[in-house]
């Protein structure tokens, strides 16, 4: 008979390792936070004389509104950048080691670091929500309530994102490349930075096949208070990422059982 | 959690893996009783560290088998993860947290909570005297400390078989004495079996019983004394001239004496079971040749040299692994 395998206490503590170690990284939180802030008052305010939204009326606001809520998923893809690029040592020398000869289920290591960097990403753009109304975007219960859910599928899905991309990997050199070529223009071909075309050229069709796309979509249609209590793009993009996130769970899960004694 | 009969705590059936070209494992069988103290020692690069990762559920071989607590290592990996203590080379506390805070996470690994994992940390940290340092946080602590809270952190799902990979690595010598008291007694009080691997012969001779393993093969396997017991007498070591050199002084000794002399790191070696008077008869016969003569009781790694032909320290691929006797 085979022993059974532990979820959810390791899972428990995956997270709240994760919490606590944030907590008593300062430097990490305004890592997170600053460089994306920055980023959003420099390229918004450079950008905003001269940008036009196509879909959009001439009031619809400035850039620093219009980029807004691509910054916070900027956030959130740092966030879960930092708390999943620490998974590629961590596993040779450190926590992750006793993890990997503890009897676990598959899916413990996985969902704790999941649900730990859902949780710091969502702390973290929470924090940069509070900037909003300075930048003309009034947040009240009706935003948040659809901001919440947004947020967290974003977060689970950017962390799912930089697990996928730090599980095989062997060194943290191998993550930032993937995080220059790869996760970072994916977050610019997704209506963050400046709105993703219509028509057949390949710019749509990068949006449209790009995941981070409906994680942007579903934040920005939060803000949205034109188009009455739940924006039509709210839902169908929510449902994606969603989805999304969960692929990226289903892979991790499968490549955690397949690597637990490869070499 | 002893669910199961067992009189060896540890056994391996020919395990062989290889990587690429390199065969890391040639072969290796051993068994480790019940609540022994065993050493695996061997140069680094010599397969111990494969057989190690195999055994703590890691790695797989490429064929052959292994038990840990009479549960098949390569076929229920959770059974023996359940029973099993592993302590890495490297660190695998977290630095950023308390060693108690690494401890409820340790705990928490193997679905322990509530006040079953309070006793348990208690009951560890009194063992390995880490009471009153429980609220430090690790990356604060010396390295002495941090491999007893990581033993501690192995003590929490009372392991029956506990698994050190060079546990002294990066001790100083105080830390190493206190180590090896601290296993000792876990064995003695627990009754835990600890098989360690170390590049250390001062620390393995310290152990029941030692498996020295060279280039993927064990090539001894008995008690410290026993080993080196079976070496012919003691061990003697011939300075050469500068103008004779070893190699010429070694032929000179077989041609003129008739005694089998070896060269290990630029020295002559001889065992003999009457070193003594070989010592005067070797002063008298090359009063020039021989420039420095030392006579010393054989060491494990006279062992090895026996065993092997090789000095120990020719694998070794670690500056810090050096043995002190090794001269240039």
């Amino acid at each position: 008979m085979k022993t059974p395998q532990l979820l959810w206490t390791p899972t428990f503590a995956f997270w709240w390792r994760d919490v606590i170690r944030f907590l008593r990284q300062r430097n990490r939180i305004i890592g997170a936070l600053a460089t994306p802030l920055v980023f959003w008052l420099l390229v918004g305010s450079g950008f905003g004389p001269s940008f036009r939204n196509p879909g959009a009326s001439a009031h619809a606001g400035s850039y620093l509104v219009y980029f807004f809520p691509g910054t916070l998923v900027l956030i959130m893809l740092f966030t879960a950048i930092f708390s999943t690029i620490s998974i590629i040592e961590d596993r040779r020398e450190g926590f992750l080691q006793g993890a990997l000869v503890a009897p676990l289920s598959p899916a413990a290591i996985p969902l704790g670091k999941f649900l730990g960097g859902t949780t710091l990403a969502v702390l973290q753009a929470a924090l940069f929500c509070v900037l909003a109304p300075l930048a003309g975007m009034p947040i009240g219960l009706h935003q948040i309530a659809l901001l919440l859910p947004a947020l967290i599928l974003v977060g689970f899905s950017m962390t799912g994102l930089g697990f996928l991309v730090a599980w095989p990997m062997d060194s943290t050199q191998g993550f930032h490349a993937i995080m220059n070529i790869f996760l970072m223009p994916l977050w610019m071909m997704s209506g963050a930075l400046f709105p993703m075309p219509a028509g057949t050229g390949w710019l749509y069709w990068v949006g449209k096949l790009n995941p981070v796309s409906y994680g942007v979509t579903a934040i920005r249609s939060a803000f949205d208070t034109n188009h009455g209590i739940v924006p039509p793009d709210y839902l169908p993009a929510l449902g994606v990422t969603a989805l999304f996130g969960a692929l990226t769970f289903a892979i991790s899960v499968s490549l955690v059982a397949k690597r637990s004694r490869r070499s | 959690m002893s669910d199961t009969a067992y009189s060896n705590a540890i056994i391996a059936i020919d395990l062989k893996k290889s990587f690429g070209e390199r065969r890391a494992l040639d072969g290796i069988s051993l068994e480790v009783k019940r609540g022994e103290l065993f050493c695996l020692l061997g140069p680094n690069g010599g397969g111990k560290s494969t057989l190690f990762r195999i055994l703590a559920t890691l790695s797989l071989p490429d064929s052959g088998e292994a038990s840990i607590a009479g549960h098949d290592v390569l076929h229920d990996a959770s059974a023996v993860r359940a029973r099993l203590g592993v302590v890495f080379q490297s660190p695998s506390l977290d630095g950023k947290l308390t060693i108690l805070e690494n401890l409820r996470c340790g705990g928490a690994l193997y679905g322990l909570g509530g006040s079953e994992l309070k006793t348990r940390i208690a009951e560890a940290a009194k063992a390995l005297n880490l009471t009153d340092r429980l609220n430090d946080l690790v990356e604060t602590l010396s390295g002495g400390l941090q491999r007893r809270a990581e033993i501690a952190k192995c003590l929490l799902i009372r392991p029956e078989v506990l698994l050190l990979d060079e546990p002294s690595t990066g001790l100083d010598p105080g830390a190493r004495i206190d180590l090896w008291a601290a296993l000792e007694a876990l064995r003695n009080q627990h009754g835990v079996t600890v098989l360690c691997t170390t590049h250390l012969m001062e620390e393995a001779a310290r152990a029941d019983r030692v498996g020295i393993i060279s280039t993927g093969k064990l090539v001894a396997l008995g008690s410290p004394d026993e080993l080196t017991g079976a070496i012919g007498g003691d061990v003697l070591s011939l300075g050469a001239a500068k103008e004779t050199g070893p190699d010429i002084l070694s032929k000179l000794i077989t041609e003129r004496l008739g005694i089998p002399a070896t060269i290990v790191e630029g020295e002559v070696r001889i065992e003999s079971r009457e070193a003594y008077a070989l010592a005067a008869r070797l002063a008298g016969e090359f009063p020039t040749e021989i420039i420095s003569l030392r006579i010393a009781r054989p060491t494990l790694e006279d062992v090895f040299i026996a065993r092997t032909g090789r000095l120990f320290s020719d694998q070794d691929l670690d500056p810090d692994a050096k043995p002190a006797k090794k001269k240039h």
